[in-house]
Order: C-alpha cells, then structure tokens, then sequence
C-alpha cells in the first residue's frame, strides 16, 4: 500500500512547487516538469527502484501512472501525469530506471503512449501488424458474452 | 588460418517444453554462444485487462486465477487487496489469517515447481517428479477448500468464500510433520547438491544487486542478488507483522542462488503457516460487503509479494459496478524482461537454465 509519509511528501512538495498533492497522497506533475522530478526521487530521495507504470484513457485526456519505491523499505509513491489524448507523449523512463523498458512497451502497445527517448518502443503482446490499442475505451470488440 | 564462422539465428519456441509455456525468444548464435536474443511474448496474451472492463468487481476474481495459474491464491490476494484499498474495506481477522494460510500453500506449490522444472531443464527429471508428488498433497488441501485444484477463486472482496474445517487443519499440520524431512530434504538430495547441477547453476548468468534494483527485478530473483525486499517484512500487509519468519538472501545473483532461494523460502512458509493454525482467531471471515458493491470513484494500487515477485494491482473507479480500468504488475513479465541480457555471451543450453531460474509462467507474462 502506499505508505503515507506525510514528511517525504512534504519535502517533496517544498522542492518542487509544480507539483501538487492531494489529500491521499497521489501526486499530480505536469508532464513538462516530470523528468527533472523523477530525477531528483531517485538521485536525492533514494527512490531506486520503479515498481510499477501504467496509463489510463479517461476518454478526454490519458494518464500516466508510476509507483516508484526505495528497496528495503516501505516508502512507494503514486505520481499521476495527465496528458494529451490526441498526442499522448511521454517522457521515457527508461534513462532513470530501467525495469520501465518493457512496462512503458506494454502502455504503448495496448494504449498507444508514446514514450519519446526509449530505446525499443515496439508492440509487445500483440502482433506488429494490429490495428489500434484495445485497453483505449473507444476501441471497438466484441465481449462474447450475453448482456 | 581463420576459421571464424557466420553467426546464425535460432528460432526457440513458442511451442517448447523448456519455455514453461508459449514463449519465443531469437537467438543470434556464434556457434553454441549467444551473441543476441530478443524476446517476443504476448502467445498467451488473452486481454484480461480488457475483458474485466466489462464484469462486476466480483467477477474480476476468477480471471486473476488464470494470471499466474501455479499461484491462484496469490493472484487473487493481490486484486482483492486493491480493491479492499480503494473502497477502505476492513477485513475480519480470522480471514486474514485464512488467505496467510492459503497463500502460503500457495507459494510453496509455485515453488515446488520452480525447483522441479529447473532441475528437468538442467535433464534431471526425477527432482521434477518429487516435487509433483509433494504438489499434489498442497492441491488436495487447497480443492478441500475450494473445489478446485489451481483455478480457487476463493478469496472475496471482503474475506475469504468459505472457513477452514478441522479435516483441512489436521491434513495441514501433517504436510507441515511431512514436508521438511520427506520433501525438502529430497530435493536437497537429488537437486541442490547434485555436483552437475551445481557445475550448470554457480555464476551462471550473475545479475549484480544494482542491476537487479534498476531493471525493477522482484521476488526471489531479486534476492538471489543480495537486495532483502520483501514486501511480507518491507511493507507488510494483512496480518503478516504477527508472524516470525525470516527472509532469505542470495550472495552471488547467479541461477544457482536463484534456484535455491525457492527452496529457503519453503521452509520460511512452513513456519508462517505454522504460526497462523497456532493462532487463528474466531470470528467472521467476511466483511459486510453490498452485493451491488460500488467502491467510490478514485483509484487505488496496492501490492503483494507473490511467489515469482511483485504483484501490483491497480484499480480505477468510476463509482460504477465495473471497475473503470485494472492494470496488473506481473512479477514474470517484469523479471522476463532482463532476460536477453542475461543469456549474451553464455550457451545455448544455459539459455534454457537460466529462464527456468527465472521461474516464469505465460499465463501471467502475456496477462
């Protein structure tokens, strides 16, 4: 669970003023300010280790979610980035850490993110050749399935 | 005289008993040694995370059984928990201590085949065997309780779907009498201190703690490589703070250390599962939960440790019936992703032992 640390967040909030917190501790950066603050959790807060990123369409505007966390310890962030549904990029993480390589492939295969600066963004569960991204909510499927 | 030849590709799977499932990888060969491999998931990939858009939060449940299907329970634990999170759903103690057992059971099945299939990967099939047997006796607990010998759906948002018996303690506390001396030693014997096994295990493939930490490695991959996270002790959830146990570390980050810290973390499970049959409180196991059940809107990620990494569940509400998006972290499909860079410059046929140290399973790799 998102460990609470009300003095972290502070902190964090006192050094980056683009930033805003909300009340359970989900932190809102805007996308042009997001490489420079993940720098800093991970060079200055001992944020190592990226556990998870993930998007969402909103059918308006997209997210982008990342958990970073400090190994052996419970701190673990929860860092929401809006962006444009029409031209959804994103800054890779990949520079910073790693593990983000094939997460940030899966966002852009099954939601279309593209993640400007990885190394390899390429389709990773489905076929080179398919057409749109199904977890995008006007994508259109069949549920196979009765109502 | 140059006798330098032409490196090659090879083409391994999807469909090869060594891949644990419909996995391909590329390699690019100079003679025996790999030079360059690209792996391509996704031959398993079933959309869940689509379909599940489209069910109750209830119905979500049994699709997380057929994530890493060696580890039902721990699949489950890990959506429920998320949602348990979004909606601030307190849990009965006795149900906690319920999925602690159960998920224990769990992850010593995932184990089990962990250690046997790297041990058949490695041509000995009768560690594979052993560890079958053991299994077995695990799955016949868990059906005891849900009906079912992989697939258990038997966690609820809210609790658990049925109480413990007598009968499923009794058989409980015999596999815990049986396991360590007839099982574990077993495979100590026939495995961990087989000479050609250690000779195709020991500084194979080493992953250094700060690679392991950087490319986002969880689970006992990650702790083979000296890093002691576990999220049971870092950031303990449900009712694990009531337990002892400790959590073992690897050394050397190579496959031998991968391997044998399944084994460690067995007899760790025993304990706990020991402990909670020792201490299990009375009382309800499940919380009151509205059968139109609708968590308000916002979202919520939550993690467990399951028994191949981290697994995160991330759940957005839209303060419907149906959950608005659900992303699942799968530990497999985040460890599979160094794995090209592990096997550069090592054999062909270490390829196939280090993807079993790995201990992935597609059915969570392609989600």
């Amino acid at each position: 669970m998102v460990n609470q640390n009300k003095d972290l967040l502070a902190k964090i909030a006192a050094r980056h003023p683009q930033v805003e917190i909300a009340e359970n501790g989900q932190i809102h950066v805007p996308v042009n300010h997001l490489v420079d603050f993940m720098r800093d959790l991970r060079d200055n807060f001992g944020f190592n280790y990226l556990t998870n990123l993930t998007a969402t369409d909103y059918k308006d505007y997209m997210t982008v979610v990342y958990n970073p966390c400090i190994a052996e310890q419970a701190e673990m962030l929860h860092i929401i980035v809006k962006i444009d549904r029409d031209n959804p990029q994103v800054p890779s993480m990949v520079p910073i850490w790693g593990g983000a390589n094939w997460q940030e492939r899966e966002v852009y295969d099954l939601l279309g993110v593209v993640f400007t600066g990885h190394p390899d963004l390429r389709r990773i569960l489905l076929d080179s050749d398919w057409e749109g991204h199904p977890l995008r909510k006007d994508y259109e499927w069949e549920t196979y399935r009765e109502k | 005289m140059d006798l330098r030849q032409e490196v090659y590709t090879l083409n391994l799977g999807p469909q090869h008993p060594s891949t644990h499932g419909v996995f391909r990888v590329l390699l690019t060969l100079d003679g025996e040694t790999v030079v360059d491999a690209t792996s391509v998931p996704g031959y398993l990939h079933r959309g869940i995370e689509k379909i599940v858009e489209d069910r109750t939060y209830a119905q979500v449940i049994p699709y997380t059984d057929r994530l890493d299907y060696l580890a039902g329970m721990l699949m489950n634990w890990g959506y429920v928990l998320a949602v348990e999170k979004l909606a601030g759903i307190e849990v009965p103690e006795r149900a906690e201590y319920i999925r602690v057992i159960v998920g224990e059971l769990s992850r010593i099945a995932s184990h089990q085949i962990a250690v046997g299939s790297m041990a058949s990967d490695l041509g000995g099939l009768t560690g594979f065997i052993y560890n079958f047997r053991d299994r077995e006796y695990i799955l016949d607990l868990l059906e005891m309780l849900s009906g079912s010998r992989m697939t258990f759906s038997f966690m609820r948002i809210g609790g658990v779907a049925s109480d413990i018996t007598d009968e499923f303690i009794g058989k409980t506390r015999e596999f815990i009498d049986y396991f360590p001396k007839n099982g574990i030693e077993e495979y100590n014997n026939f495995i961990t201190g087989n000479e050609i096994f250690q000779a195709r295990s020991k500084n194979i493939a080493v992953v250094s703690r700060e690679k392991a930490l950087d490319m986002s490695l969880s689970g006992p991959v990650l702790r083979a490589s000296g890093v002691a996270h576990d999220l049971r002790k870092v950031r303990p959830y449900s009712v694990y703070p009531h337990f002892d146990f400790d959590v073992p570390v690897g050394e050397n980050g190579d496959s031998f250390d991968r391997y044998y810290l399944h084994i460690l973390e067995m007899e760790q499970s025993l304990r706990i599962i020991e402990q909670a049959l020792d201490n299990l409180p009375d009382g309800p196991i499940m919380a009151k939960v509205s059968r139109n059940f609708k968590p308000p809107v916002g979202e919520a990620y939550a993690e467990v440790e399951s028994s191949k990494g981290i697994l995160g569940v991330y759940v957005v509400s839209d303060g419907t019936t149906k959950p608005y998006r659900v992303h699942f972290r799968r530990p497999s499909f985040i460890n599979l992703g160094h794995f090209d860079e592990m096997i550069k410059g090592w054999k062909i046929a270490d390829v196939i032992a280090v993807l079993a140290s790995l201990d992935i399973v597609l059915g969570e790799v392609d989600c």
